[in-house]
C-alpha cells in the first residue's frame, strides 16, 4: 500500500517503468495535456497520471486505461517545456500494468497489442491474414463471422490487388532462422526483466 | 549684472530653409521680439555655427540666445552653452515635421513657426541664467541604516567607491535575516544547491574596512538637514548619543516575516511542529547538518510538509494580499536540508504557483531531482493531534479534497512585511478628506492612535515638517518611481534598498544595494556642485521665493511631493534647495505667484503664451495652448513628428518641467487672451502613477478639477480646458489627441474673448 503524497509509489515507478525516472520532473505546466489529440478520450493526461503518481495512487494509476490510448504522435514530447519523453513513459507504465495483470480487461489497444505480439513472435513476421481474423473473432464466433461479413469487399480487393493471399491462413511465411530469432527474443526479455527486477 | 543683450539665432538646415520663410522669421524675431542682434545660418548646429554664436558671446556681449532650431531635447551639446540664458524655438519637430509639405499648409506652417520665435523671445528675457546653490556643501559620508546583507553590500560597494560610511544597525550584530539562516538559496551558476549566507566574509570584510563605521544596538534617533548636510544623531542602546554628518543616506531596513500567529487555522501556535521559515532555519542551525528533530518530542521527522502562500497572495483582506517573491525558493532550500541529510524523509510542498524568480528555475530543477514532491494545491487547514499534523488540501491538479496524514513537520511560508517605519501619508489622506468634509478617515486614525496602541516605529526620525520617515506606496513599501527610479524615495538624497522597496530575495536585495550606493553618491556630489539630483540631474536652478508677497498658505510645503520645503516659526516656508527635485510643483501651488525658477517662472512660461499673435475670431484659424510635460508627452510629441505624424496647426506647444508646476493663472491668461482651448498633457497617476516627479501630474489633475467654476465665470465652456494622461510611447495617440481636440474646439467654435 503506498501512502498519499509519500514517494513509495513514484519509487516504484522510477525503478520498474521505462524512463519512470523522468516522473518526477514533470513541473505540472499542462502544456501536455493540451497538446494531445486524444486528450478529449482520456479520462487522465499525461500531466495528471504523473501527479497521480505522485500522490501515491498506485490502484488507480497502474488500473487506468489513459496510458493505453497514447497514439504515440510524440506532439507531447515535442513541446514539453521540461524534456520529458511522455510517450515512452506512457508505454512504459502501459506495459509496467500490464505484466502486473492490472491493465484493464477488454481494454482495445492491449488486446490489439498481445495479439501483435503474438502474432509476429511467432514466425518473425506479421501474418495480416490471420492478425486481422483475430480481431474479428476475438469477442465470439459470431460476432467475428458479422465483422468477416461487414469487411468483405475490402478483404476481396484487397485479394484481387494481391495484397492478401489467403493461403497464408496455412502456416504463412517466416523469418529464415526462427530458432535463431526465438532464442533474440528470450535473450531480449532476460535483459529487460533483469534490469527492472522481475522474477 | 550687465545689460541684457538678446540675440536670436534662426537655423536653416534640416529642411528649415526650405519649408519656412527665415527671412521672415528673423524680421519677427527683430521687430516683435525685440532681439538686437538676428542672425540666419544654414547649419546652426555645426563647429562654424556654434562658433558663430560663441563669438556673439564673446563679442557682443549677447547674455540671452534664442535659437530657432530643432527641438530643445536635441543638439543639447551643440547648444549647451552655460554662460548665457538660452531658450529654444522648435521649429524643426515643432514645426516643419508635424506639417504637411503642401502649398496650401505654407501659410500655417510659417504661422506657427513664427509664433515659436515671438515665444522664443519673450521666454528668454523673462530668464537669468542660473547660478547654482549658493550654500552647496556636501559632505563625502553615506549614512547606510540597517546592517543586513543589503546594508552591508551597500557599504561595502560605497567604500569600494571611495566614499566613507556609517552603517547603524538595531541588534548587536550584523547580518540581519540572513544571520538566521541555516543556508541561503543559491546565487551562482549551477544553481543546484543551498550556499553557505555571505555573512561572515561580509561581516570580515567591513570590520577590515577603514572606511567605515558600524554602530551596534543603535538607530537613528533624529535625522536633520538635507543631501549634502545631513545631520544624523544615533542613539546606542547604552544611553550614549553621537552626531554624524553625512551626504546621503540608504535605508535598508529590510523585512519581518509576517507574523504566523494571525494564522491558527494553519495549526501555528496548536502544535510545536508547525513553524514558520524563520523557525525552521533555527531548527537547521541548531540541527547544523545532521538530522532535523521533531520540536514536540525530538522524534526522528519523516513527513514534512511545506505550505506556501501561508497568509500571503489573500483575497479576503485578512492577510498579505502581495506575493513576496522569495518564499518559493526558501521552501526548495529548507526541503533540501531533509533530502541532502536523509533521501528517505518525504518533503512535500504545496503550492498555488511555484514562483523562482532569477535563475530559480534551476532550483527548483535540483529540487525536483532530488524527489521532493511538489504538488500544486491550496491548504485549507492543519489540525496537530499529537506528535503529527494532518494537512488538509485541495489538489488543485487532481481536483481532489484530500489529506496527509502525517507530517511530522509543518513549514509556513509566510510573506516578507517591510520595515518602513511611520506611514506618514495616513494622517496627511485624513487631513485633506476631512478638509473636504469626510472625517471617516480621520476618525480612524485617531482611533488608531489611542493610548496603548502598538504605533509603528520611525526607522529615520526625520524632523522635515511633512513627517519622520520616507513616503510609502502600498502595504507600506516606500515610495519610488519603480520605472525609472527604483532606488528613490520621495525624500531626496534619501534611498532604499532591499525588502524594505519590494518584496524581493537575497540576490536581488544585493542588487538593489549596489545601485542605491551608486545613487546616493551621486546625491553626495550634485549636492556639492549645487546641482538637482534626479530626474533633472545636473539642474543648477531652485526656487526663489518673494517672501514679502507670501501669504503663508502652506500650500507649497504641503503640496511639495518630497518634503523639500519646511516652515519657519511665522509659518514662511523655508526651501531646502539640496532637498528639491526642480519640478516646479510648489511653483505651480502658490495663488500668489512668489516663487520661480531663475530660467523657469511664471513669467517664462506667461509671457510666451502672451507672445502668440492669436486671428481675430473670423479667421478661421483658432488657438489651442498645449502645455506638455517635458517627461513624458514632450519627447512623445517629438517622436510623433520624427515619424512625421502630422497634427493640427492650430496649436502652440509650451514644454512645463511637469504637469505639477501648471500654475492656473496661466490657463486664465490664455483663455482671456483668445485662446479657444487648453490642453494639459502629463503623465499618469494614481497607484501605478508615471510622473517623474511622483505626485505632479495628480496635483495638476486636481487643480484642473476645479478650474469649472473659472471657466463659468469667464462665459466658456467647460471643454475649453482638457487634461489627458499621456506615455512617452503614445507617438500615434497624441498626434490624434490633438487633432480630435482641434476638431472639437471647431464644433463649439471658436472663444467669444478674442481681441479684448
Amino acid at each position: 500500500m503506498s501512502e498519499k503524497y509519500h514517494n513509495n509509489f513514484l519509487k516504484e515507478v522510477e525503478e520498474m517503468v521505462e524512463e519512470g525516472e523522468w516522473v518526477k520532473m514533470c513541473m505540472q505546466c499542462g502544456v501536455c495535456a493540451g497538446s494531445c489529440p486524444l486528450g478529449p478520450h482520456w479520462a487522465h493526461p499525461p500531466q495528471e497520471i504523473f501527479m497521480m503518481i505522485r500522490a501515491g495512487k498506485r490502484e488507480e494509476v497502474l488500473r487506468s486505461d489513459s496510458m493505453w490510448m497514447c497514439t504515440s504522435c510524440y506532439n507531447c514530447v515535442v513541446r514539453c517545456p521540461r524534456k520529458l519523453p511522455i510517450t515512452h513513459i506512457m508505454h512504459g507504465l502501459a506495459n509496467y500494468a500490464h505484466r502486473l495483470g492490472l491493465s484493464p480487461k477488454n481494454q482495445p489497444t492491449q488486446q490489439f497489442a498481445t495479439l501483435f505480439w503474438n502474432n509476429l513472435a511467432q514466425t518473425g513476421r506479421v501474418n495480416e491474414l490471420k492478425l486481422s481474423l483475430g480481431i474479428y473473432f476475438k469477442d465470439g464466433f459470431a460476432q467475428g463471422v458479422k465483422n468477416a461479413m461487414a469487411m468483405q469487399s475490402v478483404g476481396l480487393g484487397m485479394v484481387k490487388a494481391k495484397r492478401l493471399n489467403p493461403m497464408e491462413l496455412f502456416g504463412g511465411h517466416g523469418v529464415k532462422d526462427k530458432a535463431g530469432f526465438h532464442a533474440m527474443l528470450k535473450k531480449a526479455r532476460e535483459i529487460e526483466d533483469r534490469r527492472k527486477n522481475f522474477a | 549684472m550687465a545689460d541684457m543683450k538678446v540675440a536670436a539665432y534662426i537655423c536653416q538646415g534640416c529642411g528649415l530653409g526650405d519649408r519656412l520663410d527665415t527671412a521672415a522669421l528673423a524680421g519677427v524675431a527683430k521687430k516683435e521680439g525685440k532681439a538686437a542682434l538676428v542672425r540666419e545660418h544654414e547649419f546652426l548646429c555645426n563647429a562654424e555655427g556654434v562658433k558663430m554664436i560663441r563669438d556673439d558671446i564673446a563679442n557682443e556681449a549677447v547674455t540671452h540666445v534664442m535659437i530657432g532650431a530643432c527641438s530643445r531635447r536635441a543638439k543639447t551639446e551643440a547648444f549647451g552653452f552655460t554662460d548665457v540664458a538660452v531658450s529654444r524655438a522648435n521649429l524643426r519637430e515643432g514645426v516643419i515635421w508635424c506639417q504637411p509639405e503642401t502649398d496650401e499648409a505654407r501659410e500655417t506652417t510659417q504661422e506657427m513657426a513664427e509664433d515659436y520665435i515671438r515665444m522664443g523671445c519673450a521666454e528668454v528675457k523673462k530668464m537669468t541664467l542660473p547660478e547654482g546653490n549658493p550654500a552647496a556643501v556636501t559632505e563625502r559620508t553615506v549614512l547606510v541604516v540597517g546592517g543586513g546583507v543589503s546594508g552591508m553590500t551597500a557599504a561595502l560597494e560605497a567604500s569600494k567607491a571611495g566614499y566613507k560610511v556609517v552603517l547603524v544597525e538595531k541588534s548587536g550584530a550584523l547580518g540581519g535575516w540572513a544571520a538566521k539562516l541555516y543556508k541561503r538559496s543559491p546565487g551562482k551558476s549551477p544553481y543546484a544547491e543551498p550556499q553557505d549566507t555571505p555573512v561572515a566574509d561580509m561581516d570580515a570584510a567591513i570590520a577590515a574596512d577603514a572606511n567605515i563605521k558600524v554602530y551596534l544596538n543603535a538607530i537613528t534617533s533624529k535625522t536633520s538637514g538635507s543631501p549634502g548636510k545631513f545631520e544624523i544623531e544615533i542613539s546606542t542602546e547604552s544611553g550614549s548619543t553621537a552626531t554624524e554628518k553625512v551626504g546621503a543616506i540608504i535605508q535598508a531596513t529590510g523585512f519581518s516575516l509576517y507574523d504566523a500567529n494571525n494564522l491558527p487555522e494553519l495549526g501555528f501556535g496548536k502544535s510545536a511542529n508547525v513553524v514558520d521559515q524563520a523557525g525552521l532555519e533555527a531548527l537547521a542551525k541548531a540541527a547544523n547538518g545532521g538530522a532535523i528533530k521533531r520540536p514536540s518530542d525530538g522524534g526522528e521527522v519523516k513527513t514534512v510538509v511545506f505550505v506556501q502562500c501561508a497568509g500571503q497572495r489573500d483575497d479576503t483582506g485578512k492577510h498579505l494580499p502581495y506575493c513576496s517573491g522569495s518564499c518559493c525558493s526558501t521552501s526548495v532550500k529548507q526541503a533540501m536540508y531533509f533530502k541532502d541529510s536523509n533521501p528517505d524523509i518525504d518533503t512535500v510542498v504545496i503550492y498555488t504557483d511555484l514562483r523562482m524568480p532569477g535563475n530559480g528555475e534551476d532550483f527548483y530543477r535540483s529540487g525536483q531531482n532530488k524527489g521532493v514532491i511538489f504538488t500544486k494545491g491550496k491548504v485549507s487547514s492543519v489540525e496537530a493531534s499529537g506528535n503529527q499534523c494532518k494537512v488538509n488540501f485541495h489538489d488543485l491538479i487532481l481536483n481532489d479534497q484530500t489529506a496527509i496524514d502525517n507530517a511530522d513537520l509543518v513549514v509556513l511560508a509566510t510573506g516578507q512585511v517591510p520595515n518602513s517605519g511611520v506611514d506618514i501619508d495616513t494622517k496627511l489622506k485624513a487631513d485633506i478628506a476631512a478638509a473636504a468634509g469626510d472625517n471617516s478617515l480621520l476618525k480612524a486614525y485617531n482611533a488608531s492612535q489611542v493610548e496603548g496602541a502598538v504605533q509603528p516605529i520611525s526607522v529615520l526620525n526625520l524632523t522635515y515638517r511633512q513627517g519622520p520617515d520616507v513616503p510609502q506606496l502600498k502595504y507600506g513599501f516606500t515610495d519610488s518611481h519603480f520605472i525609472c527610479f527604483p532606488y528613490e524615495t520621495r525624500r531626496t538624497g534619501i534611498y532604499s534598498a532591499g525588502p524594505v522597496r519590494r518584496p524581493m530575495d537575497m540576490v536581488q536585495a544585493m542588487e538593489d544595494a549596489t545601485g542605491a550606493a551608486m545613487k546616493a553618491i551621486q546625491a553626495v556630489e550634485n549636492a556639492g556642485l549645487g546641482r538637482a539630483a534626479h530626474p533633472r540631474s545636473g539642474d543648477l536652478s531652485f526656487p526663489k521665493v518673494r517672501l514679502e508677497g507670501c501669504t503663508q498658505c502652506k500650500r507649497c510645503t504641503v503640496e511639495c511631493p518630497f518634503g523639500a520645503i519646511d516652515e519657519d516659526e511665522k509659518r514662511f516656508p523655508v526651501f531646502n534647495e539640496s532637498r528639491c527635485r526642480r519640478c516646479g510643483t510648489c511653483m505651480g501651488a502658490c495663488p500668489v505667484r512668489v516663487i520661480s525658477f531663475e530660467n523657469y517662472s511664471i513669467d517664462t512660461v506667461g509671457s510666451q503664451l502672451k507672445a502668440v499673435d492669436v486671428p481675430d475670431e473670423f479667421s478661421e484659424k483658432p488657438r489651442i495652448l498645449i502645455l506638455a510635460c517635458e517627461n513624458d508627452a514632450y519627447p512623445a510629441l517629438d517622436m510623433a513628428a520624427m515619424n512625421r505624424n502630422v497634427y493640427s496647426a492650430f496649436v502652440r506647444i509650451i514644454p512645463v518641467r511637469c504637469l505639477g508646476s501648471v500654475n492656473t493663472i496661466w490657463i486664465n491668461d490664455a483663455l482671456s487672451s483668445g485662446y479657444d482651448g487648453v490642453m494639459m498633457m502629463g503623465c499618469k497617476h494614481g497607484d501605478d502613477y508615471q510622473c517623474h516627479f511622483v505626485k505632479g501630474s495628480e496635483l495638476a489633475s486636481y487643480r484642473m478639477s476645479k478650474i469649472g467654476d473659472t471657466l463659468k465665470q469667464m462665459g466658456l465652456e467647460e471643454e475649453r480646458v482638457a487634461t489627458f494622461e499621456v506615455a512617452i510611447t503614445d507617438i500615434e495617440r497624441v498626434p490624434q489627441l490633438i487633432n480630435d481636440y482641434a476638431a472639437k474646439i471647431q464644433e463649439i467654435g471658436m472663444s467669444p474673448l478674442k481681441g479684448f
